[in-house]
C-alpha cells in the first residue's frame, strides 16, 4: 500500500519545539530528523523529559501553546506538510488518519461520558456515522479490543472498567477509523506487567491486521526490544541514537544507549549491584556548550565539555551523536562504514 | 427544576477516576458485572439524610405546585379569581381577618382574609407566587445559559481572551447592581405591566451570571489539563464539542448547587424592586408587591403583610436549605460511608 515513492509514511525533518519558561526557553526537542516507513513501528526510548512526548505531540500539533512552539521543522505525512496545515485541516488529521493512546488510561477518558458516547464520537466525526452506525461500529471495535461482552458494557461508564479495560477502550477508540499513524505514548507505563502484556500483545496484533505504522514511546527497553523495527534513544531534546532494534540491542554505538542497556535488571545475572548511569538529565533551560550527556559519561574528553558532538553515521540506517561514535562502536563489536 | 428530576437520574456518572479506584475496592469484578452507586444515586441518598434539605424539598415543591394550580382550583372550588372585587358596599372596610365573612362570622371562604379591595389575599398570593418564582427560575436558567458559556470559553480558551473576558465581570461587578437596576427601570418605565416585567427580567438577568461564569471558569480551568481533554483534541474533536460536550457536564455538581442558590437570590431582589415600586405592576401581583401593599395598612389589617411575606420568606428559606443540602450531597469530598 505504499503511495508515496520512498515508502515513507512520515518524515521529520529538523523539527525544534521549545518552551518559553520563566527560567529560560527549554528547547524541549531540538533539530530531530527521523523517517517512518509504511507498516514499520518505531520506539522512542529516553529518560523522563528527554522530549519523546513533546516530539509526538509535535506531529500533530498538540503542543501547549503557551508556552511551547514548534519552532522549525517539517512533519511531512504522506509528503504533505502538517505544520502548515490550517487548524480544521490538521483536525480532520487527528483521530481519523494519526491516532493516539496516552499513558494514563485512568485520565483520559472522560468521567462524564459512557464509553459508548466516546468511541461514536470519533467515527460520527470522521466517517459520517450515524448514530446507529457509530453505536454498532463502537461494538465491534471493543469486540475487536477484547472487551467481553462488549454490548451490554459500551453504555457503562469508564469509572465502571479496570485500568486494562480502559487502556483497550483507548485502543478501540484509536483504532476505530483505522488510522494510518498510531502514536502510543507510553501505553502500558501505569499498568501492572501482566495487563502490559496483553494490551502490547494487542497493539501487535491489530497492527498486524490493518497495517497501521505505529510509534511506541517508553522508557522499557524491554518493551522495545519485542515491539519495534527501529529505535531512536533520545536524550536532552537531541536523537542521540537511532538504529534497528536488533542492531541497537546487540552493537550500541553511544555511551548513553550503553548507559540505558547496562541499566536493565539481567535476572540470569544476580550478582553484584544494578548499573545506574550517574548524576541528573541536564537543566533544559541553561544547557552548557558541548555535549549534554558530557558530565554522565563514562568516556568523556575535554572536547565533550567543548564542542557539540557531530551526528556520525555508522552503518545502514545507524546513527550516533558522539565525538566517539566509532570508537563505541567497535568496542560494541561492530564495525563502522567509512563514509 | 434540576432536583425534582435527580431519581430518574440513575445513570451512573462520577466525578473523578479517584473515586473509581475507591469503587472498584468495594465492588470487584467477579464475572458478573456489578453496577456501581453513581454519584447522583448517591448524592440524592445524602440529601435524603439531610432533614432540612428534605424540608426545604417539600415547601419548594408544594409553593410551586400550589402557585401553578393554587389560583385555577380556587376558581373552580369558590368561584371567584384572584382579582375579583366583591360588591358588597354596606360595610366600613372590604378586609377582613382570615377565616372571616363579611358578616364578622367565621368562613372557610377567605383563609388568609381579604385585602384592601376585598380580594382574597390567599388567591392574591398564589399568583404573585406565580410571578415571583417564574422571574426566580427564569433569571436563574438564563443566568445559567450566558454564565457558563462564558465561565466556560473564557476558562478553556484562556490567555488574554480569558483576561479581556473576566476583566469585564470583574467591572461589571463592581458597579452598585442594585443602583444600576433601580436606574435601568426608572429610565427605560414602561407602560404596560408586562413590559415592565421583561424589563425587570433583564435588568436582573443582565447581572446575575456573572457569579455563575467565575464558578464555571474556575472548574474549567482545573478540568482543562486532564488528560482526556488532550486525548478528545487528539481525535480531532473541535474546541467548542470539547468546551460543552466533554468539560460542562464535568462542573455539573457545583453548577446545580449554585443556581438552586441563585433562584432565592433572585427573587429577594425582584421583590426588593417591587417592594421600592419599580418592579411588577398592577395588575400583575409578586410576593413583593403584596408586601408592599400591606405595609402601608399594617397597623390595621396586619394580616395583608403577614401572609405574603411568611410564604416568602418561608420559600427563600426552603430553597437555601434545598442548596446548602445539595452542596453538601453533591461535594465528594464529605463522601463517608
Amino acid at each position: 500500500m505504499t503511495s508515496s515513492s520512498d515508502g515513507n509514511l512520515l518524515e521529520v525533518k529538523n523539527l525544534r519545539t521549545y518552551f518559553d519558561t520563566d527560567d529560560g526557553i527549554v528547547r524541549a526537542v531540538d533539530d530531530i530528523s527521523f523517517q517512518l516507513k509504511r507498516g514499520e513501528t518505531l520506539g522512542i526510548v529516553g529518560e523522563s523529559g528527554s522530549g519523546k512526548s513533546v516530539t509526538n505531540l509535535s506531529i500533530i500539533r498538540l503542543v501547549p501553546n503557551p508556552p511551547g512552539k514548534i519552532v522549525s521543522g517539517e512533519v511531512l505525512f504522506n509528503g504533505s506538510d502538517l505544520l502548515l496545515l490550517s487548524n480544521d485541516a490538521i483536525r480532520k488529521i487527528r483521530g481519523r488518519r494519526i491516532a493516539m493512546i496516552f499513558q494514563d488510561p485512568m485520565t483520559s477518558l472522560n468521567p462524564y461520558m459512557k464509553i459508548s458516547r466516546q468511541l461514536m464520537e470519533m467515527t460520527q466525526l470522521h466517517l459520517g456515522h450515524s448514530k446507529a452506525q457509530a453505536h454498532d461500529h463502537a461494538i465491534r471495535m471493543l469486540e475487536t479490543v477484547g472487551i467481553p461482552d462488549a454490548r451490554s458494557r459500551a453504555d457503562s461508564y469508564p469509572h465502571e472498567f479496570s485500568g486494562g479495560m480502559r487502556q483497550r477502550v483507548m485502543i478501540a477508540m484509536a483504532l476505530s477509523c483505522k488510522p494510518e499513524l498510531l502514536i502510543a505514548d507510553e501505553p502500558t507505563t501505569a499498568l501492572d506487567v501482566t495487563i502490559q502484556a496483553q494490551i502490547l500483545e494487542l497493539i501487535r496484533k491489530l497492527k498486524r491486521e490493518t497495517g497501521t505504522s505505529v510509534i511506541l514511546i517508553t522508557h522499557d527497553l524491554g518493551v522495545v526490544a519485542g515491539m519495534t523495527d527501529h529505535v531512536i534513544v533520545m536524550y536532552a531534546g537531541k536523537i542521540f541514537e537511532q538504529a534497528r532494534t536488533a542492531e541497537l540491542f546487540s552493537t550500541p554505538g553511544n555511551p548513553y544507549t550503553k548507559g540505558l542497556l547496562r541499566s536493565v535488571p539481567d535476572p540470569t545475572d544476580e550478582q553484584g549491584k544494578l548499573y545506574q548511569i550517574p548524576g541528573l538529565p541536564p537543566d533544559m533551560a541553561h544547557l552548557k556548550p558541548g555535549c549534554p550527556f558530557a558530565a554522565r559519561c563514562d568516556y568523556v574528553q575535554d572536547i565533550c565539555r567543548r564542542e557539540f558532538p557531530p551526528l556520525v553515521k555508522l552503518n545502514t540506517d545507524h546513527h550516533s551523536l558522539c565525538h566517539f561514535a566509532r570508537e563505541v562502536y567497535s568496542e560494541s563489536g561492530g564495525t563502522p562504514v567509512q563514509e | 427544576m434540576a432536583t425534582e428530576k435527580q431519581p430518574e437520574h440513575d445513570e451512573v456518572i462520577h466525578i473523578g477516576p479517584e473515586m473509581a479506584v475507591a469503587e472498584a475496592d468495594v465492588h470487584p469484578e467477579e464475572g458478573a458485572f456489578v453496577r456501581g452507586t453513581s454519584l447522583w444515586r448517591d448524592a440524592w441518598r445524602r440529601l435524603l439524610k439531610n432533614k432540612l434539605a428534605v424540608f426545604g424539598l417539600v415547601v419548594v415543591i408544594v409553593v410551586t405546585v400550589a402557585s401553578i394550580i393554587g389560583p385555577t382550583v380556587i376558581q373552580k372550588v369558590f368561584g371567584f379569581t384572584p382579582d375579583y372585587i366583591p360588591t358588597h358596599d354596606d360595610k366600613l372596610t372590604r378586609s377582613f381577618p382570615p377565616f372571616t365573612g363579611p358578616d364578622g362570622k367565621f368562613s372557610p371562604l377567605h383563609p388568609m382574609g381579604t385585602d384592601n379591595a376585598g380580594r382574597d389575599q390567599l388567591a392574591r398570593v398564589l399568583q404573585g407566587g406565580q410571578i415571583s418564582l417564574f422571574i426566580g427560575i427564569l433569571s436563574t436558567v438564563v443566568s445559567l445559559l450566558i454564565g457558563v458559556s462564558y465561565g466556560a470559553i473564557a476558562g478553556y480558551v484562556g490567555g488574554r481572551v480569558d483576561n479581556l473576558m473576566m476583566r469585564v465581570v470583574d467591572v461589571l461587578y463592581s458597579l452598585p447592581y442594585i443602583i444600576l437596576v433601580i436606574v435601568l427601570l426608572s429610565l427605560f418605565r414602561s407602560q404596560t405591566p408586562r413590559g415592565q416585567l421583561t424589563l425587570l427580567f433583564i435588568a436582573i438577568g443582565s447581572v446575575s451570571w456573572l457569579t455563575m461564569a467565575r464558578i464555571v471558569r474556575g472548574q474549567i480551568l482545573s478540568l482543562k489539563n486532564q488528560e482526556f481533554v488532550l486525548a478528545a483534541r487528539a481525535t480531532g474533536v473541535s474546541a467548542s464539542r470539547i468546551i460543552f460536550r466533554h468539560l460542562v457536564p464535568n462542573t455539573l455538581g457545583p453548577v446545580i448547587v449554585y443556581a438552586t442558590l441563585t433562584i432565592p437570590q433572585i427573587m429577594l431582589t425582584e421583590a426588593f424592586l417591587s417592594f421600592l415600586g419599580f418592579g411588577v405592576q398592577a395588575p400583575l401581583a409578586s410576593w413583593g408587591t403584596l408586601a408592599a401593599d400591606g405595609i402601608t395598612n399594617i397597623a390595621v389589617f396586619p394580616w395583608q403583610l403577614i401572609f405574603p411575606g411568611a410564604t416568602m420568606a418561608l420559600t427563600l428559606f426552603s430553597l437555601n436549605f434545598l442548596g446548602d443540602g445539595l452542596r453538601d450531597a453533591l461535594d465528594p469530598q464529605m463522601r463517608t460511608i
